[in-house]
């Protein structure tokens, strides 16, 4: 039964990753994306690691894909459709792709991995006290350093999106509105000849 | 460890993501596309740390830990991503990598 399920997990997640970064409409890459999150986190539950799963699933499919899904509408109409490379650049990129899956699967089929079939329950409680521990193998300093990372991370994302105080025109505006001064210049200068001449 | 999968075949699904990931960040042309990708390819890394975890030391929590700080490092990854594509798409407007040649103030 559990492997069915992992098959079928295995299957979907396949699906939307192709879907994903093949889709030409931006919002659909992003949903298939939500769907190889969410495969994971059912991974992380056939593992029986709980605790990571409900993780996965509050801060990828909850949060990451959210704040994607906010920027793609910021940025893009939705039923725009996006550019793709060339064909003969796909297929390049698709081989050496397939070359380098050839080479890291023929490494894992060749390491013997010596798996100990010991199945052991995580609870919760176990993750805090390994987070919190200040003893050997304990994880307090990661942890401190990663909530300083996540709160100036944060700073950072809010003073980068806000921008300056001027916002910059488009390249492609500026040299229009510099042409467009320029004439305005000539026209008066040519305008302010004649008035010269018929002052002398 | 989930009763009749082996690692091996769990491994073998994480590097097919991995690379459909690599796959996507090579080919696409859009930041944003681009990030979708970079987030397929962390999160194939978390499973792999779980996997390796669960199979060969069961008695550690070390892979899972590290797999918690690689999520909270991703998810400040992409707020800082976003920042910058949107601060992008104001003085540019546009998210095209071939347009973001410059990236001067």
């Amino acid at each position: 039964m559990e492997k069915l399920i992992f098959y079928i997990l295995a299957v979907i997640m396949i699906a939307s990753a192709v879907a994903a970064v093949s889709s030409r409409k931006m919002l659909r890459s992003v949903v298939y994306l939500l769907f190889v999150l969410i495969g994971a986190a059912g991974l992380y539950f056939q593992m029986d690691y709980n605790f990571l799963a409900a993780i996965q699933l509050t801060v990828y499919a909850g949060g990451v894909v959210v704040l994607i899904i906010f920027s793609v509408l910021l940025i893009q109409h939705i039923e725009m459709e996006l550019e793709v490379a060339k064909k003969y650049r796909q297929s390049i990129s698709a081989l050496l792709c397939l070359m380098g899956l050839s080479l890291v699967l023929a490494t894992i089929y060749a390491h013997p991995f010596e798996a100990t079939g010991v199945t052991t329950t995580t609870t919760t409680a176990e993750v805090g006290r390994a987070l919190l521990s200040t003893e050997k193998g304990g994880f307090i300093l990661p942890f401190e350093v990663i909530s300083v990372l996540l709160l100036s991370a944060m700073i950072g994302a809010i003073v980068i999106a806000k921008g300056g105080n001027e916002i910059e025109k488009s390249p492609l505006e500026k040299i229009e509105a510099e042409k467009l001064l320029e004439e305005i210049t000539k026209e008066v200068e040519t305008e302010k000849v004649p008035e010269e001449n018929i002052g002398v | 460890m989930i009763p009749g999968v082996s690692i091996n075949e769990i491994l073998t699904l994480t590097s097919i993501l991995f690379f459909i990931g690599v796959y996507g960040f090579i080919t696409r042309k859009n930041l944003i596309s681009i990030l979708i990708s970079v987030e397929l390819i962390l999160n194939t890394s978390v499973i792999n740390f779980v996997v390796i975890n669960k199979y060969l030391y069961p008695e550690l929590l070390q892979g899972m830990l590290y797999s918690i700080f690689i999520i909270a490092v991703a998810a400040a990854e992409t707020a800082l991503a976003v920042a910058i594509i949107i601060n992008i798409y104001r003085r540019t407007g546009s998210v095209a990598v071939r347009e973001t040649e410059t990236m001067k103030h």
